[in-house]
């Protein structure tokens, strides 16, 4: 009984029609549903942070929060400098020159997590490990940075991020 | 032939469910005021610029030395059709504490859009000690928080008369016509040209009332012209999709006897 | 049980081995339904249509609550002002709640009038009541979850009926406020509870529907299905109905949703708890209101939970207080017109639990108390007795009236289909 019943429903623009309505409705109703987990307008509000880098002493290296994340800001010595700068292009995994990475060399922003699966890399303190090329070096799969936070070693397939900052004036970095 | 007795017998359960509902809405011992036209009203209502930004500068001007606005933070400012740089004077002119710095101490800074609206105390007992015991409530609720909404709401403003003969006032209160019991704790807030409007509107007393009230009804709910907006659409398509449902009930059904 | 006739080679490798698409085929689609029943019969498969949005705006609701006294109410605040479309899931979930006990009352009503709780259904009903005391359950804990005024009131009075129990009530009590006052343990375990109550609705559900498949739905003459020529397949003629009729239902909860979102609500609850100031007027929601208004009606604080909780109780054995033989109220003259006066009696009891507990709401309140309860026990096995039904029609198909009263023989039954 059933299948001669379902005969007519499949040739009439009418059933046709009104299914299609209700597709689309279930469609539309699905976006807020799931755009509900973007981040909300307050946490959007809160995305920059600002920090003063004339308190970081040469050699030293402290950690901003931003959007929840560590961001390095790492005030580098002449021989970081010069060894970060020194290094050709073509030994690395992801070739970028030191002077791309930071407008000021002595200054260096990073954003501090491991680009293999998120990890935050050591090196920041002074006992921490700094990896094979004095930088930063992730624990959980051995990746190794060198002072420009570039992928030396290890399963990261890229660069330390630059998180986009500007100074807004002579020592006030804005993040984000 | 069922079908009229089966229309009374819906639309006398509609009138069943509603009338109770609606009288439950009221509150019971609330004295009655008059409704107002407010541009906020009805289906299709939205807010009206000018008004809610001189509502925002009576409640900023007056309101704001006592009464906190909680769950409104200076980015919201955008709304009421401020532009960003306008926002950010606007938040500039307060002072938020933040911190701790690297020292381990709190700090004061210009407040930015992300802050939210600082209140005028530290905390509800220091607002009761400055107002003689009263607490000042917080106003980003108001016009969902009171039976009558912005209709009360600009009642109450524009309710302080001369104490009628023979009704007596406690110390420290004030005769309201339409608080329920006549007695607050508020003096009038409002006066004649308390306020000196940009736009050159004269700054009545009533002209305050009712914009600092669309100002309120705005902070209750910043979302109104959206959901209203979007209302409208869904209910057109859902029309659409019962028209086509019904068809399409009769046509299957067209073959059962 | 007949297999579909399954095209897909990867849906019959499956079926063959989980006959999911079997069941789904049986029991939705060649389901013999009667085919006389009308719009009233919409009712339930919109309950479980509005379970399930309580449930999906509830889980997303869930993710961006705080179940803490000092920040439930700004995180509903945060919901309502800075999550995205956090103002729309908040007032379907709100405003469904009351929807949701709208289309279940009139799904009991109908069951009610029809008869659909007496043999062999009477389990079919006694597990849609204890449905409606965890919908009751459940709603309660819901709507104390945004902490405010009408929240933490509301919280107070309903746990405080428990005192009423002698000798262990106050340790009762303490123990369902896990404190000495409706505090944040309070509000931790309602959250945890009302997450957990609609799945649980959803299990006696599940049962509710299997014993509905048992022996079909009733039908509004209220007569036993003689053969094929009473019933249409499930699919597509329900399907489309409930289509239907979930459109009309739609439009109208949108348009409370959208235009009054707050018509149902109480200004109350829109103020933070304040656990030192009572409001001057608390009432429960809606939905409450009949039940509260038994609770007040009787002068004595135990009895009168007792008559509370005894006035869903009753509907338990209801099957056995109504004795008749008859199902539907169509052939039962005197019930027809008893019905009518206890959903009046009903609504009256809405109203008057809205009203301040003085003068003449106090002395109506008791007469419609006494009449609820009369109903069940003294009227319904009283009538079951004297009163003389009209003679049933032989089948659905072929709904002869008995008695000729003019209607020529092949009256269509579905002809009572029209809106």
């Amino acid at each position: 009984m059933s299948d001669i019943n379902d005969q007519p429903t499949r040739r009439d623009f009418i059933h046709v029609a009104s299914v299609s309505a209700a597709a689309l409705g279930a469609a539309c109703v699905a976006w807020p549903l799931i755009d509900q987990m973007n981040p909300a307008a307050d946490t959007l509000a809160l995305s920059t942070t600002e920090f003063d880098v004339s308190g970081v002493q040469e050699g030293m290296s402290v950690s901003v929060v931003w959007r929840g994340k560590p961001v390095f800001v790492r005030h580098r010595t002449k021989a970081e400098i010069e060894e970060a700068a020194a290094v050709e292009l073509s030994d690395l995994p992801d070739p970028q020159t030191d002077a791309d990475r930071t407008p000021r060399p002595e200054i260096l922003v990073l954003l501090g997590v491991c680009t293999h699966l998120g990890c935050v890399p050591l090196g920041q303190k002074a006992t921490d490990p700094k990896g094979e090329w004095g930088g930063w070096f992730c624990p959980c799969h051995g990746s190794h940075y060198d002072t420009s936070g570039r992928i030396r070693k290890g399963p990261a397939p890229t660069n330390l991020v630059i998180p986009p900052y500007k100074y807004i004036s002579d020592d006030v970095i804005k993040i984000g | 032939m069922m079908g009229r007795p089966q229309k009374l017998i819906i639309l006398l359960l509609t009138v069943l469910v509603t009338v109770p509902i609606a009288t439950t809405a009221r509150s019971a011992e609330s004295v009655a005021f008059p409704t107002q036209e407010w541009s906020f009203n009805g289906p299709l209502g939205t807010f009206n610029r000018g008004e809610l930004q001189r509502g925002f500068q009576v409640y900023k001007e007056v309101c704001a030395t006592c009464h906190s606005l909680n769950f409104i933070s200076f980015r919201n400012l955008t709304d009421l059709g401020f532009n960003e740089n306008e926002v950010k004077a606007i938040a500039a002119e307060f002072q938020v504490e933040d911190g701790p710095n690297n020292e381990g101490d709190m700090f004061e800074r210009a407040a930015i859009p992300s802050d939210m609206w600082p209140s005028p105390y530290p905390n509800d007992n220091a607002a009761r000690a400055s107002n003689n015991g009263a607490l000042p409530p917080d106003l980003s609720l108001m016009v969902d928080a009171r039976a009558g909404g912005a209709d009360y709401l600009y009642a109450l403003l524009s309710g302080y008369h001369e104490t009628p003969q023979g009704k007596e006032i406690g110390e420290g209160m004030y005769y309201n016509a339409y608080y329920p019991g006549n007695q607050i704790a508020m003096p009038s807030p409002l006066v004649e040209d308390g306020v000196e409007y940009g736009d050159g509107t004269r700054a009545t007393l009533v002209q305050q009332a009712r914009d600092v009230t669309a100002f309120l009804a705005w902070a209750t709910e910043p979302n109104m012209e959206q959901r209203k907006r979007m209302g409208v659409m869904v209910i057109i398509f859902l029309l659409v999709m019962t028209g086509l449902f019904y068809y399409s009930k009769k046509k299957i059904w067209s073959d059962v006897h | 049980m007949s297999s579909p006739k399954l095209t897909n080679p990867v849906a019959r490798w499956i079926d063959h081995r989980l006959p999911v698409f079997t069941f789904l085929h049986h029991e939705m689609h060649e389901y013999p339904t009667p085919k006389n029943l009308n719009y009233w019969w919409n009712f339930g498969s919109l309950a479980g249509i509005t379970l399930v949005i309580m449930i999906v705006t509830g889980i997303i609701l869930s993710m961006h609550y705080t179940a803490h006294v000092d920040h439930a109410f700004q995180s509903v605040e945060r919901i309502m002002r800075d999550v995205n479309y956090g103002w729309l899931i908040r007032y379907i979930h709100a405003n469904g709640a009351s929807f949701f006990f709208i289309v279940v009352y009139i799904h009991i009503f109908r069951g009610l009038y029809y008869g659909s709780y007496k043999a062999p259904r009477e389990l079919l009903w006694m597990l849609g009541v204890v449905i409606l005391l965890l919908m009751m359950a459940t709603a309660f804990m819901g709507y104390v979850l945004p902490w405010g005024q009408m929240s933490f009131w509301g919280a107070t009075v309903i746990t405080n009926l428990f005192s009423a129990i002698p000798l262990v009530g106050e340790s009762i009590v303490t123990l369902l406020w896990g404190g000495f006052s409706v505090d944040n343990p309070t509000l931790n375990r309602f959250f945890s509870l009302h997450y957990l109550l609609p799945f649980v609705i959803v299990g006696v559900v599940v049962l509710h529907i299997v014993a509905l498949h048992r022996f079909g739905s009733n039908n509004p003459l209220g007569i036993d299905v003689r053969g094929d020529q009473d019933t249409v397949s499930f699919h597509p003629y329900y399907t489309v109905k409930d289509m239907f009729g979930l459109s009309v239902f739609l439009t109208i909860m949108a348009a409370v949703v959208f235009f009054l979102p707050n018509s149902m609500g109480h200004p109350d609850n829109y103020i933070p708890a304040n656990p030192m100031v009572t409001p001057a007027h608390i009432v429960p929601e809606w939905y409450f209101l009949p039940f509260y208004a038994i609770l007040r009606a009787v002068p004595d604080k135990l009895l009168g939970v007792l008559a509370m909780f005894a006035a869903i109780a009753v509907l338990f054995v209801l099957p056995w207080l109504d004795r008749s033989p008859v199902r539907s109220a169509t052939f039962r003259p005197i019930y027809k017109i008893m019905f009518w006066v206890f959903l009046l009696d009903c609504v009256a009891l809405t109203y008057l639990g809205a009203k301040p507990a003085e003068g003449i709401y106090v002395v109506l309140s008791r007469l419609c108390t006494v009449y609820y309860f009369a109903h069940f026990i003294i009227l319904l096995p009283a009538l079951s007795v004297f009163e003389t039904p009209r003679s049933l029609p032989r089948s659905i198909g072929k709904s002869v009236l008995g008695g000729g009263n003019g209607i020529p023989a092949p009256a269509p039954a579905a002809a009572r289909e029209k809106p």
